[in-house]
Order: structure tokens, then C-alpha cells, then sequence
């Protein structure tokens, strides 16, 4: 994170003193530096996903073609570690990310310089504190809830596949999610579900499912609902009577223990 | 109940009606029988019946319990009373709970678990422990109390002109026989016919199809390949009175394919360009069936896993559900809006009795 920072930095000084002295070429220099992140990302592209996606992004057996899914899927993707694929497999699962924060956005060029596709979003499209959570909660359960599960714990599908929980999920993940529909998730464009909207699901998603939100009736048993809550009442809860009543019955009043 | 009780009802019941005692005649001594009744076990003191400091140390812990109890049920009141219900408290291992709740359950839980738990003590420990035998006693009442209860029923029946007056027995007979009609007569109260309502939703030629996420008509352009979109026809009013009766029949997805990944001709043609608007209540018992998967186009039930091949008319791939996802008819109208081209043709919903 610090060595982004710095970067960030100096690539931010390099480019505010390049523009102080020579501001007349500003576009030439923006564009110069776009298509050195599109060279750059095709160089890691050919070596990291071009044995699946195909040289130049166009797909094969293996894997589907990426011209046109833009920056936002590639973000999400390689940044929630998704891809590079471990392993041929029903879904490809998160694990920590391969490349750093400033590969990933070079292969996102390079994956938008292929075919127009949703770009990374802004920081304030995603900002959980600007939604509103009440909204949220019912756009979640009618969009979302039914694989994710009404508190985002996540649920099963067909053949090995799965709807992740979205507990503690970067709230940037979230949105590119939504935005760019990855593997078997639909997607939700900004003319279906509009960037507030979305803006709201996280705010309702950040409310209810992190380490940090509030449970005022305890444990969550998965956030299952009244199944495995009756479950566990009837398991742990008349369990719990009939190994006290067998403590008390199996120990003798008597004075003379035989 | 004492030797003195058994004694008592010696006197009251003749000898037929008891058990034959081990005296009678009619036992018979049988050597090293197997089955003899070996009586009860040879009593045993507790340590409270002979030593009166262990007593004494009984009841003191009976009493705690007992006082413990009192005190959770004060606990429990000053929780109610003084913690707010907006209070949160982290407690291991339960996390960001509500102080009330948690204050409030432990409270009721210590004051029952140690009124229970002083109860047993009590009984266990102080309360007599001898053992006590009560012999059965037969059901059937004495000879000359049965003659009596026949002879008064006679009577009765004599006195009441029953066989007599045949008229006031028969309408009597037929006032109880059709007074339980009023109750099923009361059944019809369980609700209006349907009639053809499970047939009919709030769709109609030329409804718009309004997209429940932004409550705005949805255009073509808007539904991209891959997206999941939850929609409703145009006129529903979230609040009014039958929303929730209409919504259930009339609520659709409309998903977006590749025109060529599509397998059903007809499916086809009842959508735009690769839109397809289906009926997103499960065939089998009404969840709403919308567990999209964009890639192999499959709908998921979430409640018995049925599934629907979108691609292929919505037909059954797996499952309990007994028929397609019923598919809305969609054009677009002068203004570039999507529109419903009429009814389901098929009711929606689960399958009923007179559904064909």
C-alpha cells in the first residue's frame, strides 16, 4: 500500500511538473502515458492470461474473450485475486491478488484499449457512507438476495458453483461486481440499476454484513433464518436439558455411595 | 399412602375387585421361581436424614438458589427499565449485541434455571425419600351400584315419553343433525373463489414494462447481454391495497442473450432482439425463481432448486417444478419503450387442480 502511495505520488509530481512546463502539450502527455500503460499491460497479458484468453484478448476454449468487458472487470477480477485461474474448475474463487494495484490498472488498460467496456469507477460512486442503507435493503433483496442471501452470506448454485459471501468485500468489489457481472453473476448496468442505487446496496451490505455491524440478537448461525435456528435451539438448547437431567439422576443422594 | 388407607378401602371394595394378596389362595408358592417379585430395595438413609449439619447445609444452598432467583428477577426489571434498546455491546463470543436482549435473557435465564435448580435440590436432599407401594383397584364399579344406574336410565327413558312420542324424538334428531351445518355453511368464509383470477395477471396489450429497481419504463438499450433485470407492468402502485396480490402473479425478469444462443424459436420471437421477459414465480410452489446464471443461462429456485433453462423456453431441467416459466410476449412501441404484448398465455404460478 505504501509503495503505491509513493508511486502515486510521483507519478503525480512527475506529471504536475510536466504539465507546469510544458502546458501546451497536456493531452499529448496524457495520451502518451495511456498508451504506455496499454504497452505495459499487454506485455503482462501475452505472459500472464494469454494462454487462456487468447493472444490479443479474443478468447479460446479455455477462456471467454475479453474484448469490450472494460477496466471494471479486470479490476475486480485480477484485483480480488479470481484471476489468474489456479486451476481449471466451475468458478474461479477469490484468493490474494497476484499482481500489484499499478499491473492491475496497466492490464486494464490494455483490456480497454481492445473494445469499449464499463470503466474503474470513481472512489465517491462507492463511498458506503454517501448511500442509504434502508434503500439498499430492499434493492439487495430484490436484486440480489436470492443468491447472495438477505444478509449477503452467500448460498450455493448448480454444479459446483457457488454465490460468494459478501461479508467484508471491498466495497469497490462490490461495485465493479454489479457493474460487469462476473463469471455466472448477471450484471446490473447503470441503466438498470443506477450508480446510486448501487451506492446504496453497499451502504445496506457495509450496515449488515461486516465484523463491525451490529447483531442485536447475537449469534447468526449463518444468517439462514429460522431453519437453522430452530436447529440449533432444538439440538443445543433440549440437548443441553436432557444432559443436565441425566447429571442430576445419575448422581445418588444417598449416604452410602455403592 | 399408608397401611391405615389400605386398610380403608379393604373395608369399602369387596375382595373381588383387589388384587389377590400375597396371602390369598390363589398364590401359589413356586421353588426358586425365576420370576418372583423381589419387593422393594432395603431402604437407604441420605446423609441429610441422619446428620442434621448436612441438613442444615441443604437448606442454606436450597435458600441461595432460591434468593438468586429473586435477585435475577430484580436484575431482569432493571435491566427493562434502565438499559436503552439502542444500546450495543460487544460481548465474546457473541459479537455487537443488544445489551437489552442479552441483559434481559440472562436474567430470566438465571432466575428460572436457579428456581428449577433449587426445586430439585429441595426434593433430592430434604423432601422424604421412602419409597411407598399403592396397590391397583379395580375399574368397575359394584354390582348394586350398576343395577342402579341401569334401572334409573329406564326409568328415564320411560318418564321422557321417548319411544311414545315419536314426533318430539324425530324433530329433536333433525334439530341435532342440522345444527352442525351452520359451521360448514360458516367454511365459505375462508375466502372468495378465485374464479379466473389465477388465469389473469395485470398485464394487457401495450403495458410498459417498469423496471422495480428505478420504477421507470425499461428501453431495449438499457438490458445488455448477461444483465438481470427485475420488472413489473406499468399501473401498479406499490401502496395500494392489492399490490402484493397482483405483484405475486404479474412480477417478470427480463434477461438478454446472444439471438443465436437462443434454442426455442417460439422464445425467440416473443422477445426483442434476444430480450426475454419470463415469469419469475416458480412453477412449483411460487418462490421467485431468479437465481440467473448469465453463462449457462439457468434460473435457479431457490426453495427446491428448480431449474429453468431460459435459453430454451424456461423448460424444466431439474427439479419439482411441473411446467416452464410462463414467457411474457415483448415488443417495442412508437416511443422506443418495451411493451408487453398481452397476457401470460398460460396462468403464472404454481399448477391448481382446474390449471389443464
Amino acid at each position: 500500500m505504501a509503495a503505491l502511495v509513493v508511486l502515486l505520488l510521483a507519478l503525480a509530481a512527475t506529471g504536475g511538473l510536466y504539465a507546469a512546463f510544458a502546458p501546451a502539450d497536456e493531452a499529448k502527455a496524457d495520451d502518451a502515458a495511456q498508451s504506455l500503460a496499454i504497452e505495459e499491460g499487454k506485455r503482462l497479458y501475452d505472459v500472464g492470461c494469454s494462454s487462456c484468453h487468447g493472444a490479443g484478448g479474443q478468447g479460446s476454449s479455455d477462456g471467454p474473450s475479453l474484448v469490450g468487458v472494460g477496466a471494471a472487470a479486470v479490476d475486480f477480477q485480477v484485483g480480488t485475486g479470481r484471476m489468474p485461474m489456479q486451476q481449471p474448475g466451475p468458478q474461479a474463487p477469490d484468493k490474494p491478488a497476484v499482481y500489484t494495484q499499478a499491473e492491475i490498472d496497466q492490464l486494464a488498460a490494455y483490456i480497454a484499449s481492445l473494445g469499449p467496456g464499463p470503466a474503474q469507477p470513481n472512489p465517491s460512486a462507492y463511498d458506503p457512507a454517501e448511500g442509504n442503507a434502508a434503500e439498499g435493503g430492499e434493492l439487495f433483496r430484490t436484486n440480489c438476495s436470492q443468491c447472495h442471501n438477505f444478509t449477503g452470506q452467500g448460498g450455493a448454485l448448480t454444479h459446483g458453483k457457488e454465490a460468494p459471501g459478501l461479508d467484508d468485500v471491498d466495497p469497490r468489489y462490490i461495485y465493479e461486481a454489479l457493474l460487469t457481472g462476473p463469471q455466472n453473476m448477471p450484471s446490473f448496468p447503470d441503466s438498470t440499476l443506477p450508480e446510486e442505487q448501487k451506492q446504496d446496496i453497499i451502504a445496506f451490505l457495509q450496515e449488515v454484513n461486516t465484523s463491525e455491524s451490529e447483531n442485536p440478537g447475537g449469534f447468526t448461525l449463518g444468517g439462514f433464518g429460522p431453519v437453522s435456528e430452530g436447529l440449533f435451539a432444538f439440538t443445543f438448547g433440549i440437548g443441553a436439558l436432557i444432559a443436565v437431567t441425566v447429571w442430576v439422576g445419575a448422581r445418588t443422594a444417598k449416604a452410602r455411595k455403592s | 399412602m399408608s397401611s391405615n388407607d389400605n386398610e380403608r378401602n379393604d373395608q369399602v371394595l369387596s375382595d373381588d375387585h383387589l388384587p389377590a394378596s400375597p396371602e390369598g389362595k390363589s398364590q401359589v408358592a413356586v421353588a426358586d421361581d425365576p420370576f418372583a417379585d423381589p419387593g422393594l430395595p432395603h431402604h437407604e438413609p441420605r446423609r441429610q436424614d441422619i446428620d442434621e449439619r448436612a441438613a442444615k447445609r441443604s437448606e442454606r444452598t436450597i435458600s441461595l438458589l432460591f434468593t438468586l432467583a429473586m435477585l435475577s428477577t430484580v436484575g431482569f426489571i432493571a435491566v427493562y427499565s434502565t438499559v436503552s434498546v439502542e444500546k450495543i455491546v460487544y460481548i465474546f463470543p457473541f459479537g455487537h449485541v443488544s445489551a437489552t436482549n442479552f441483559g434481559l435473557g440472562l436474567t430470566l435465564a438465571l432466575a428460572l434455571f436457579a428456581t428449577g435448580a433449587g426445586a430439585v435440590h429441595w426434593a433430592r436432599t430434604l423432601m422424604s425419600d421412602l419409597e411407598v407401594a399403592d396397590e391397583r383397584h379395580a375399574v368397575e364399579a359394584a354390582p348394586e351400584v350398576r343395577q342402579k344406574v341401569f334401572d334409573d336410565w329406564k326409568q328415564g327413558v320411560a318418564e321422557s315419553q321417548w319411544t311414545r312420542r315419536k314426533m318430539v324424538r324425530n324433530t329433536m334428531l333433525g334439530a341435532l343433525t342440522l345444527v352442525p351445518l351452520t359451521g360448514v355453511v360458516l367454511l365459505r368464509d375462508l375466502g372468495p373463489l378465485p374464479y379466473s383470477r389465477l388465469r389473469h395477471t395485470a398485464w394487457e396489450e401495450g403495458s410498459l414494462i417498469i423496471n422495480e429497481a428505478t420504477m421507470q419504463p425499461l428501453r431495449p438499450e438499457d438490458i445488455v447481454v448477461g444483465s438481470l433485470t427485475q420488472a413489473m407492468p406499468e399501473g401498479l402502485d406499490p401502496h395500494a391495497e392489492d399490490f402484493h396480490a397482483e405483484i405475486a402473479k404479474a412480477a417478470v425478469m427480463l434477461v438478454r442473450l446472444e439471438p443465436e444462443d437462443i434454442k426455442d424459436a417460439r422464445s425467440a420471437e416473443w422477445g426483442h432482439e434476444g430480450i426475454l421477459c419470463y415469469s419469475k414465480i416458480c412453477t412449483h410452489i411460487g418462490c421467485p425463481a431468479t437465481l440467473y446464471e448469465q453463462q449457462t443461462h439457468h434460473a435457479l429456485c431457490p426453495c427446491h432448486q428448480s431449474t429453468f433453462d431460459l435459453a430454451d423456453g424456461a423448460r424444466v431441467l431439474f427439479g419439482p417444478a411441473g411446467h416452464p416459466l410462463p414467457q411474457l410476449r415483448i415488443s417495442v412501441n412508437d416511443e422506443g419503450y418495451l411493451q408487453a404484448l398481452g397476457d401470460f398465455e398460460e396462468p403464472p404460478g404454481p399448477s391448481f387442480w382446474e390449471r389443464g
